[in-house]
């Protein structure tokens, strides 16, 4: 069986490609937690890519239950469709949809199912879903027909921790937690997005993006597509290393700094930090 | 085998279920390892722990484990395998919860467990014929009677032997996300979303009857139901915060957290005190002169179905909390005790978060008295405590 081991479009670090591996090869899901803009939910179609196989993506929602990913029995449309006496109304299973399980299910390659955010819905919504990810078949119960997967589907789950997910699904899972990525990956990730980077433009780059991160009292730290959205901006200006760098104390803010940082309160913050070194001569 | 660092870290408390272990040995038996010792510590690692606040203690249990891997092979065996089966069993006894030792029970009990154990090591041994093994051959096995051989664990070729000066278990890079550890600025975060998730309950759908009408009559009769998201923000939390002490920065972590996560609060209002609340609250904590609020005013205000959240070190002199006239800034008629029982009363769903570790709690005599006077719901400021204190505020 092929390995997943990063694309030309992604950087897969070890622990990564080790707990891909895992999943696939053992064909139970995997979940993956990481700070915001750390890759997770690009990883599916990576993993989808690099196996040669499809991607199903469900994004999920606060109001998303468990059920819709099997199939939803749209009762109401039927009760229209009977009081305007169409004839579709005599077969039930014109009213019931196919959800992302079942059509990762009846796929005929298994393809990569990408279930985005699971931790937005309610709590139950993990627990009804285990014995459907377990054994990869249900039942539906208005037509009396039972769907299972030919072959199971890889399975990428992502979580920003917004809520605790139950014991029993956490067992089933493997589980990655992508870390921040130190100057090495990060510029490697730079370097796939816009392959030739200047190496001078590139280190100095991140390491005024490094620094910005360690400002204390930052209300959203910029991550990682913050930094590929300000580096295209640095290419399309033409931006020198030496203009980059040509920062004094009545310029503390890095130029083009709107695609770094998002927040009003942040800009401010930074104009308080050039006004504060300023006066004390720096 | 691994049993015994499955043991450890369930000693831990990296709560690690049979289920779990079982994995692993599967994705052994599969090669996934390479023989290669980071690889293992990897998938040990994506099939044991399921959340990032368990990763450094399974990192201390793998290198302590574990000790000598790259280093000298040898030293593998004599501290990880070599477990006498009597005290296996008993610690199997005490670590595995009542459920999974009924599943072992009816797999056939622990020896079937351990025969389970043994066929899929020995499914590994076939498969890795040469090479380095995972599995030894040779000298007397304390599990004699089961018939297999844990003379320790082999892992690793030369290649990984000197690859690397520190080992990435040895780097303690999850060392912040474990929530024993006091709350800082690079957890405030995830200590925000716990808090909105206190904030918010199941999220139901309900019927939308003005849209179900308003649609149905555009759809000339026919019936067009029409659902929502319940609302559910019903909490309301009044706050009182401990300022002008030596904890005042933490204090103001916790108000900026609450703060933050006010917009998922039905209601939220917050006053200061010093040290301890007595008759008078006041509203701006830098002037403490002006804006000063009755207790009894407060108490009148905010009903009983409020939630009531206090900050603070709970460190004073015993006379501040037990006597009249004990206040450090000013005359006070009556005790804080008073006050503190007179807050109980009124909120039944209380907690005091306590910045001060709670190791040192117990130091402070002042600190004790608090907690008694909360009925003891005192939490530390981390990311447990905090959990546990919204868990007790939405008994
Ligand atoms: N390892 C990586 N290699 C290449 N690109 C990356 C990597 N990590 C992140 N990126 C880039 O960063 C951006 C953000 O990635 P993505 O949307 O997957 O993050 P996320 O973790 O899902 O974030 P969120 O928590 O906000 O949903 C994407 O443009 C992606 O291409
Ligand atoms: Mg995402």
């Amino acid at each position: 069986m092929s390995r997943f081991q990063g694309t030309d479009s992604y950087v897969a670090t070890e622990d990564l490609r080790v707990a891909v591996n895992a999943a696939i090869t053992l064909e139970r899901p995997l979940l993956i937690k990481g700070e915001p803009g750390t890759g997770k939910t690009v990883l599916a179609r990576e993993v989808a890519n690099a196996l040669g196989r499809d991607l199903i993506e469900w994004h999920i929602k606060s109001t998303t239950k468990a059920q819709q990913g099997l199939y939803e029995y749209d009762a109401v449309s039927r009760l229209r469709d009977s009081q305007l006496g169409e004839s579709k109304v005599h077969d039930i299973s014109n009213y019931i949809k196919r959800g992302k399980l079942w059509e990762a299910f009846e796929a005929p390659k298994p393809p990569v199912l990408l279930i985005d955010e699971i931790d937005k819905a309610d709590i139950e919504f993990p627990n009804d879903l285990l014995l459907e990810l377990d054994r990869m078949e249900f039942h539906v119960y208005e037509t009396g027909q039972s769907v299972s997967a030919k072959v199971r589907p890889a399975v990428i789950i992502t979580s920003n921790n917004e809520k605790e997910l139950p014991d029993a699904f956490l067992r089933r899972c493997f589980f990655h937690y992508i870390r921040f990525p130190d100057p090495d990956t990060m510029a490697a990730i730079v370097e796939v997005h816009y392959p030739g980077i200047k190496k001078t433009l590139l280190s100095e780059a991140l390491s005024m993006f490094f620094e910005v991160r360690e400002v204390p009292g930052l209300k959203k730290k910029p991550s990682t597509s913050e930094l590929l959205d300000w580096i295209k901006l640095l290419l399309a200006e033409d931006m020198t290393p030496g203009q980059l760098k040509e920062r004094d104390a009545k310029n503390i803010l890095p130029p083009l700094h709107g695609a770094l940082l998002k927040n009003e309160q942040d800009v401010h913050m930074f104009e308080r930090l050039a006004f504060l070194s300023r006066r004390d001569g720096r | 085998m691994f049993v015994p660092f499955f043991l450890e870290l369930r000693k831990a408390k990296v709560p690690v279920s049979l289920m779990e272990y079982l994995t692993l040995l599967e994705v052994m038996a599969k090669g996934l390892a390479e023989y290669d010792v980071e690889k293992f510590y990897y998938l040990s690692r994506a099939t044991l722990v399921k959340d990032e606040r368990n990763i450094d203690k399974f990192d201390r249990v793998f290198g302590q484990v574990f000790k000598g891997l790259e280093g000298n092979l040898d030293g593998v065996e004599s501290s990880a395998a070599l477990i006498p089966e009597e005290w296996l069993k008993k610690l199997a006894e005490r670590h595995l919860t009542p459920e999974e030792m009924a599943q072992i029970q009816s797999l056939g009990g622990f020896e079937k467990l351990m025969e389970t154990l043994k066929k899929r090591l020995e499914e590994q041994k076939e498969r890795h014929q040469g090479g380095s093994k995972w599995i030894g051959t040779a000298g007397t096995s304390p599990f004699g009677a089961y018939g297999y051989n844990p003379e320790g664990i082999r892992i690793g070729q030369d290649r990984s032997r000197h690859r690397r000066a520190v080992k990435v278990w040895d780097k303690r890079e999850f060392k912040n996300y474990d929530d024993s550890v006091e709350i800082g600025t690079r957890t405030i975060k995830v200590a925000l979303r716990r808090l909105r998730r206190f904030a918010r309950e199941g999220a139901a759908t309900e019927l939308d009857l003005p849209g179900t009408i308003r649609a149905t009559a555009h759809q000339g009769g026919l019936l067009d139901l029409k659902m929502r998201p319940e609302r559910h923000n019903k909490v309301k939390v009044l706050l009182l915060l401990d300022v002008g002490g030596s904890m005042d920065d933490h204090v103001r972590l916790v108000e900026e957290l609450f703060s933050a996560a006010r917009g998922e609060f039905k209601h939220f209002e917050h006053f200061y005190f010093h040290n301890c609340p007595y008759e008078a609250l006041w509203k701006d904590n830098r002037r403490r002169e002006g804006d000063i609020v009755p207790t009894h005013q407060v108490l009148r205000t905010f009903g009983p179905d409020w939630k009531l959240v206090m900050v603070g070190d709970a460190s004073m002199s015993p006379y501040e909390i037990a006597y009249a006239g004990g206040a450090v800034e000013h005359w006070n008629e009556e005790a804080g005790s008073v006050w503190m029982h007179r807050l109980a009363d009124a909120y039944p769903s209380l907690a005091w978060i306590n910045p001060v570790p709670k190791s040192s709690w117990s130091y402070t005599s002042s600190i004790g008295m608090i907690e008694r006077l909360t009925e003891g719901r005192m939490f530390p400021l981390t990311l447990e405590g905090l959990d546990l204190a919204m868990q007790n505020l939405n008994r």
